[in-house]
């Protein structure tokens, strides 16, 4: 008999996929292979990924309905099963999976609506990190406020579409009957973030979401604001820094050359 | 005991501490009963939590477990260790349970007599294993390594199961004890489990009962099952946690308290949860069995003396 890491490796293999035949090894109470036993096993594989799925991306379920859902959710689960025993991180792939779904290519707005919905389940989850507080820029001499870079709270997204991908989340969120698609009302940008106890999601227009993209990558107030004054001219650097703040999305801000060294400007220090 | 912060030094509203596990009945903790517990403070032995389902970094289920930790006593039953897979244990898994284990102090930490990884893919089921020295040795390694990493007993859950493996040659039940013994690890009594693979597997459940050893049974659990047939159209049952424990069931638990006396005792109710109150009636059932069984072992005592 070989040994049991292979014969745990054919078992696992034909749990994946029905073209693999049940391990002979697994009998019944008579000592005979049961095809219905061991398919209990490949249910409960199935179904438990499916139900997953169904829990992280219920708009995309109410968007394509229940049957059609657990059909595309298994073919997923198939091709790309849990990689972690932390079931909460499963389904990162999905939407990927659904914007490239031949078949749904008739509706491309799924993808990112199950983008938005992977942002809300990953910020749900995100660690913690305390807003910055206006005070802390006190210290912080006026000439040198546009060097400042920001570290934003951990669960912060942004997703982009160049369809109403927010709409068509908030519409079909709740028990409802949905209103009707308008797809060519437009792309949003998505802010999808938890400062504090619970998740929110809120539009954001283009340059703001660029600002705070860059922002994101390392990028200097002044290089951030830059980028979104590029793409609008009438963006309003002290107003959207306003907001930020007040979102409380800024977690530590410091001055990337010369860093903080006094005890006053150690506050700011990346968290 | 432990050192332990003042806030989780605070006395439930029933007046137990939620720091050590009585023998009383408990209930799987679901995100849907949150708000519930926190507000009305319902009566309940401890609360047991799915390990996996807190490694999230933060949010809401850290928040709500934090606070229903400080009122409760907990159990930590983890789902993802793969304990019987024949493979080394996925170390940084181990250590994200230590630190759920330090963070959470849970009264009671247990996993399962099964395998759930292979190479890199999480399988997310139990899968059984065959009962022969190799898998003894591996999972014996596993428990010992698990024990040394968290620093306190483990418990191990007996398994449900729907095939057995031509190359077994322990019985379940021995396989078991030996393990036990072998590590010196804890164990936890599912008697749902063992009425499904007692019929699963043409074994006596009575028997089944007689030859477990009851010493190291530190927690049982109790949940419903579904129904099917095998090939030969022979009683299949499904362990799917998705509704009442069925009489069979109290019959088996009745009898292993009377012989052993009470133990802490959870209502696994995991598909198609019902309204706290229903989750809460299996609880105070289980309560009412042990409050039974101590006042007959009572009894007894008292005319034997």
């Amino acid at each position: 008999m070989p040994p049991l890491a292979e014969r745990q490796g054919a078992f696992a293999a034909a749990l994946l996929d029905p073209r693999w035949s049940m391990p002979p090894e697994c009998i019944d109470p008579s000592g005979r292979p049961d095809m219905r036993r061991f398919a209990v096993y490949r249910n409960n594989v199935a179904s438990s990924l499916i139900e997953a799925l169904e829990a992280a991306y219920p708009v995309v379920r109410r968007l394509v309905g229940e049957e059609y859902f657990r059909a595309v959710a298994g073919l997923h689960a198939l091709a790309d099963p849990p990689r972690s025993p932390i079931m909460l991180h499963y389904g990162k792939g999905f939407p990927e999976f659904l914007a490239r779904f031949e078949p749904l290519s008739s509706h491309p707005y799924l993808g990112d609506v199950a983008r938005i919905e992977r942002a809300w389940i990953e910020a749900y989850h995100a660690a913690e990190a305390e807003p910055l507080q206006p005070e802390a820029f006190a210290s912080i001499p006026a000439h040198r406020v546009a060097d400042l870079h920001f570290t934003l709270h951990p669960s912060m997204r942004l997703v982009r579409s160049v369809f109403p991908a927010l709409t068509i989340w908030h519409a079909n969120r709740l028990e409802q009957s949905p209103s009707p698609l308008d797809l060519d009302s437009g792309g949003q940008e998505a802010l999808i973030a938890r400062p504090a106890a619970e998740v929110e999601v809120r539009l954001v227009p283009p340059d703001g979401a660029l600002f705070l993209q860059r922002l994101a990558r390392g990028d200097s107030l002044a290089e951030a604001a830059a980028a979104a004054t590029a793409v609008s001219e009438s963006f309003d650097l002290t107003q959207h820094l306003a907001a930020l703040l007040e979102s409380g999305l800024i977690t530590g801000a410091r001055l990337r050359r010369r860093r903080p060294t006094s005890a006053r400007k150690r506050s700011l220090a990346c968290r | 005991m432990r050192e332990r912060s003042n806030s989780l030094r605070r006395d439930a509203g029933t007046g137990s501490s939620p720091d050590t596990l009585r023998a009383r009945a408990g209930v799987g903790l679901k995100p849907a009963h949150y708000q519930r517990i926190l507000e009305s403070r319902p009566d309940v032995g401890f609360f047991e939590v799915h390990a996996e389902n807190y490694m999230g970094e933060g949010g809401p289920p850290h928040r709500y477990l934090s606070e229903i930790r400080c009122h409760y006593a907990l159990s930590l039953h983890g789902v993802g260790l793969s304990i019987g897979a024949a493979r080394p244990l996925d170390r940084e898994h181990l250590l994200r349970l230590a630190a759920l284990v330090r963070r959470y102090q849970p009264a009671l930490v247990s996993e399962h007599l099964a395998w759930s990884s292979h190479g890199a893919t999480f399988l997310n089921d139990l899968l059984p294993v065959p009962y022969t020295a190799e898998t003894l040795g591996l999972v014996c390694g596993h428990i010992d390594q698990v024990q040394e990493t968290l620093g306190r007993q483990l418990l191990l859950e007996n398994p449900s199961t729907y095939v057995a493996f031509a190359e077994s040659d322990w019985s379940e039940t021995g396989f078991i004890a030996e393990v036990a013994r072998r590590c010196g690890c804890a164990l936890l009594l599912d008697v749902n489990n063992v009425h499904v693979s007692c019929t699963n597997q043409g074994w006596d459940p009575q028997r089944y009962l007689d030859e477990f050893p009851l010493s190291p049974v530190r927690e049982i659990h109790l949940a419903g099952h579904a129904s099917d047939a095998d090939a030969a159209d022979r009683p299949l049952l499904i362990d799917s946690h998705d509704r009442e424990v069925c009489d069979t069931v109290w019959g088996l638990y009745a009898r292993v308290i009377g012989d052993f006396g009470p133990i802490p005792t959870l209502i696994e109710w995991d598909q198609c949860l019902p309204a706290w109150e229903t989750l809460h009636g299996q609880a105070l059932r289980a309560e009412a069995l042990m409050n039974d069984s101590a006042s007959i072992r009572e009894r007894v005592r008292a005319t034997a003396g």
